[in-house]
């Protein structure tokens, strides 16, 4: 899910991206000063909690090392994220350690010749198989995990569904059927929430399918990269389909033109909407603004056509990385921060601040007190019903497919004219990319 | 407005002075400064654009791949959509702000009490950021929870989706957008109309002509070279519009309402560098390819009377 589809971008703060740009120009170039302490630099994105997070990292890794100084700066999330990062790495002005996501957006990046490799380090043993190869290239390994995994699928509603007294469904017909039955009996609740006012919520009809995709034909990713299979065809064209059968039955709520993410995780929250296809982060969200309401949320796969088929498609954590430009004691130093958000002090404070939802992918896990929805997806990782996403396995991903999805959403287009459309969109991508075969 | 002004500049030039070779007034040293600095600033990055669109740029290291940049840039499918509403666009906000200010000139231009204060309040929203007003008006009409259509529900009407609706959306940014730009118009109005003689009203009234008859046969024709500047300075801004479109709608829903501005934006974004400075290229050439006769055509009226 790269470029367009940022973790969690809430709004982009303006004040954020000022001083981030201020940050470039300032405040990177850290050194070491005459009092004999290293001074090194720590770069995160602005979407809540990310910030809270790096402080409280660096706060109590200046403790366990007091002579080292830690300096935080925030960058803008989403593509404008992107692009500062890749501005900041290509004029050797990065941050001695930054916060990036994992999967194709890493590889953009370029690691062989700008990351340094952290495959000698220690914590490396600990990571899962899952995510190793996600910061990996054939040269080297380049990111430790910062935060857990999550999944991309339907959050919803758990005393709603009690009280209808529905069941959580397997196949996409079970899902319908509890459309219907929330749109006669739920009073006014939306069966399903969607949040076209920010564009990247809509793509989950899509990209949270994909593990059913390749439930069906395990050779999909390889394939799509090659330009051997396309959205227009089955069995990817039907997230497509899904999201314009939910369009079309009405289901979903009023407002879906303008609402926006938080408005998105608030109505499912307090049961103004049932379903909200989404990433399971949105906990942390729903933990921020509607406290009493997280253990009220559970998750399930977006269901397959054959109930076999339904799996839990994994987004893997975004990562800490340390540029080529960091030498010398800052050099040493970053490694140690680095290390250290894996420690068990790191854990401790991942724990509080970035609650699990989904498995860790390194050293830390979860406590008791984490997340109700953590068991619900923590179930499909048990039963083998679990697969990474997209652009975890493919390079490829256009970057209009969020609005695409709006267009299927909206009754603009359907679903066929939109797949037709971004298959289009991807070429793009890939002649970009240099990929053969395109 | 370079084009115009040089053009105009070239003609008079061209019909003054015989001798090509007029020795400057300045030693070349002194040109220096000035030279180093649009070499630096200008000449450079222009030129270095022109060699980029031709490359695959991925900002650590490029690539030459020739016109490739061009023809995917048209191919791109969003780009049918782009270029009709960029000209939809452009002909709309261009010919309201040429309609509506000129009606706003003539009235701020009568006795009216308090006409300064009323002249500065057209002015006000040209000093607004852009992406101030964008932000304003998207609360502001907001369909559900706006106060427009909030407003419009206690008189019992169902307001649009201003900026949700797909059939809506371009036209409600074009209104906004003479919103905000119809005081300059006014202002050149307003500044062409005092030019006018009041002898010629006068005689026009001795001679029995009405308001109407006044408005059509002295100030219509005598405000044309006021008309061709808001055209062309409207026109331009219209073409090359984007701030406006990005804080508001974001070329959506869909790509409803995208312009050749808001393609190349998200090109960028998306990290396709050398194409999108190959799109920035093609916006070039087309707003001068409109541009150029529009001008002309305008001036040359102007001469003519």
């Amino acid at each position: 899910m790269s470029r367009t589809f940022p973790t969690r971008r809430f709004a982009a703060a303006t004040a954020a991206a000022a001083l981030a740009a201020t940050g470039a120009l300032t405040g990177c170039a850290a050194s070491g000063s005459g009092d004999g302490t290293t001074e090194i630099t720590f770069l995160t994105s602005n979407d809540a909690p990310n910030p809270e997070t790096a402080e409280a990292l660096a706060a109590a890794f200046e403790e366990e090392h007091p002579d080292v100084s830690v300096d935080v700066e925030i960058r803008p999330g989403g593509t404008e994220g992107d692009n500062l990062v890749k501005t900041r790495l290509s004029t050797g002005e990065m941050a001695d350690v930054f916060y990036y996501n994992s999967g194709s957006l890493l590889q953009a990046l370029n690691p062989d010749s700008t990351l340094v490799d952290l495959s000698d380090q220690e914590w490396v043993s600990s990571l899962t198989e899952e995510f190793t190869p996600v910061v990996s290239t054939d040269n080297g390994l380049y990111g430790a995990p910062l935060g857990a995994s999550f999944a991309g699928g339907v959050v919803y509603n758990k005393p709603l569904y009690e009280e209808l007294g529905l069941e959580v469904p397997e196949t996409w017909d079970e899902f319908m059927a509890n459309n219907a039955t929330i749109a006669a009996e739920g009073d006014g609740v939306a069966p399903v929430i969607q949040t076209y006012g920010e564009t990247w919520t809509s793509q989950l009809f899509v990209l949270g399918d994909f593990a059913n995709v390749l439930a069906v034909d395990p050779e999909w990713a390889d394939q799509y990269t090659a330009h051997q299979r396309s959205y227009a065809d089955e069995p990817a064209l039907l997230g497509f389909q899904h999201q314009q059968e939910v369009a079309e039955a009405g289901y979903f709520n009023e407002d879906f033109p303008s609402a926006a993410f938080q408005d998105g995780a608030r109505m499912v929250a307090e049961g103004e909407g049932a379903h909200y296809p989404m990433l399971s982060s949105v906990i942390q969200t729903i933990l921020q603004n509607t406290p009493d309401a997280v253990d009220d949320i559970g998750f399930f796969a977006l269901p397959a056509e054959d109930a076999a088929n339904t799996q839990a498609t994994i987004w893997q954590p975004n990562a800490l990385y340390v540029p080529r430009s960091t030498e010398g004691a800052e050099l040493e130093a970053a490694k140690e921060l680095v290390a250290f958000a894996n420690s068990e002090a790191g854990c401790e404070i991942q724990n509080e601040l970035l609650p699990p939802a989904g498995p860790y992918a390194g050293t830390c896990e979860a406590l008791d007190t984490a997340p109700a929805l953590l068991a619900d997806i923590q179930a499909y990782f048990d039963a083998g019903k679990a697969a990474n996403a997209l652009e975890f396995s493919s390079p490829v991903k256009g970057p209009n497919l969020e609005k695409v999805t709006v267009e299927v959403g909206s009754g603009i287009k359907t679903a066929e004219e939109a797949a037709e459309f971004y298959d289009q969109d991807v070429e793009n991508q890939a002649r970009q990319l240099g990929l053969e075969g395109w | 407005m370079t084009e115009v002004g040089s053009a105009k500049r070239r003609r008079t030039a061209g019909s003054g002075s015989t001798s090509a070779t007029q020795r400057s007034i300045y030693p070349t040293w002194f040109y220096l400064p000035a030279g180093v600095l649009y070499l630096i600033f200008f000449a450079v990055p222009t030129f270095a654009s022109f060699w980029f669109s031709l490359t695959r740029w991925t900002l650590f290291d490029t690539e030459f791949i020739g016109l490739d940049n061009f023809v995917q840039f048209f191919a791109e499918p969003q780009l049918s959509r782009g270029f009709l509403n960029t000209l939809i666009y452009g002909f709309v906000t261009s010919g309201a702000k040429v309609v509506l200010g000129l009606a706003l000139a003539v009235l701020l231009t009568s006795q009216l009490v308090g006409r300064g204060y009323l002249r500065s309040v057209v002015f006000f929203p040209v000093l607004v950021s852009t992406i101030g007003v964008g932000i304003t008006f998207k609360a502001l009409l907001d369909p559900f929870d706006g106060v427009v259509n909030t407003m419009l529900a206690t008189f019992g009407i169902e307001g649009p989706g201003w900026f949700t609706d797909p059939n809506q959306a371009l036209l409600t940014i074009a209104a906004v957008d003479v919103w905000k730009g119809l005081g300059i118009a006014t202002l050149i109005y307003i500044a062409g109309i005092v030019a006018i003689p009041q002898e010629y009203y006068e005689a026009a009234r001795v001679d029995g002509a009405g308001a109407w008859r006044q408005f059509r046969s002295i100030t219509l024709p005598l405000v044309q070279p006021a008309t061709a500047t808001v055209i062309i300075l409207s026109l331009i801004g219209g073409l090359r519009s984007f701030d406006l479109i990005w804080a508001t709608t974001g070329g959506g829903p869909g790509f409803t309402s995208d312009v050749i501005g808001s393609v190349i934006y998200k090109q960028y974004q998306a990290g396709f560098y050398g194409l999108s400075t190959a799109g920035n290229v093609i916006l070039f050439l087309v707003v001068t390819a409109i541009m150029v006769p529009v001008s002309l055509l305008l001036n040359r009226k102007e001469v003519d009377r």
